[in-house]
């Protein structure tokens, strides 16, 4: 299976700025089939935790109005160059991924 | 060995690897999701007091100059929007950012653990044109700024 996350974090005077994108049709479940009128059923990321060492930095609730293939960007203090960091997700139909990375 | 072989058994152990990977990783979500469960009440309330009550238990909102939310004037694809957050102030908890015109108003609450500071960006969908709204909750209370992001949909960027 292909990795759905790219993770880049980079520490600046103290503060990391991470930035993320993930790979995600993000269904609202009201967008119908333009070919047989049904409506899509909805397939979204409920959940993103972003964990520096192993500690929570934040949590995303998502709903289905965050565009398809997500990107975030968010800034933590603390870390350092060489931390661990790990990005995960979690969808409405159970689905998930992780990735790790190291900060620059 | 030739290396069709080799390159045979690359790719299974490979393939091995990945499926140990997927099978640890789903493990390890478990948990958290019964630590923070998503919030389906808040995230499917047509009105936006509704969703913010369910959401951060309250819909007393003030408007704050600290709080800067960045998105374009004109949105020519309602379907990407780019939302930035950003605040100056300490403590913050969360920032939710709100689409008011979107059929369900609330599209992502970030909850921002010890560390994090108010700054937030990400892409967001948009049915018609409207405010967006970024809340953020320090201190116990609610903050908001806004922004007016015009979407034209099937138009030539008027």
């Amino acid at each position: 299976m292909a990795k759905s996350i790219k993770i880049r974090a980079k520490e600046k005077g103290g503060v990391t700025t991470v930035k993320a994108l993930m790979t995600h049709p993000m269904e609202t479940g009201a967008r119908k089939d333009s070919k047989t009128g049904k409506k899509i059923p909805a397939h979204f990321i409920q959940e993103v935790v972003c964990k520096h060492k192993g500690n929570t930095v934040m949590t995303a609730e998502w709903s289905g109005g965050v565009s398809k293939n997500p990107y975030i960007s968010f800034k933590f203090s603390g870390g350092a160059k060489g931390d661990e960091i790990e990005l995960s997700w979690s969808d409405n139909k159970g689905g998930s991924d992780s990735m790790k990375s190291a900060i620059k | 060995m030739s290396t069709e072989i080799k390159r045979r058994i690359f790719l299974k152990r490979s393939l091995a690897a990945g499926t140990v990977g997927i099978a640890a990783a789903a493990g390890l979500l478990a948990p958290q999701r019964v630590l923070a469960a998503w919030n389906k009440e808040a995230f499917e309330a047509k009105e936006l007091p509704a969703a913010l009550n369910a959401l951060l238990g309250s819909s007393d909102v003030a408007e704050s100059a600290d709080i800067t939310v960045k998105a374009p004037d004109i949105a020519e694809n309602g379907a990407v929007v780019p939302v930035t957050v950003d605040t100056g102030m300490d403590g913050v908890e969360s920032i939710s950012i709100i689409a008011s015109n979107n059929p369900v108003p609330l599209v992502a609450n970030f909850v921002m653990g010890s560390g994090a500071s108010g700054f937030v960006s990400t892409r967001i969908k948009m049915g018609k044109t409207g405010d967006v709204v970024g809340i953020v909750k320090a201190g116990g209370k609610l903050h908001s700024a806004k922004k007016e992001v015009k979407v034209t949909i099937g138009g030539c960027g008027g």
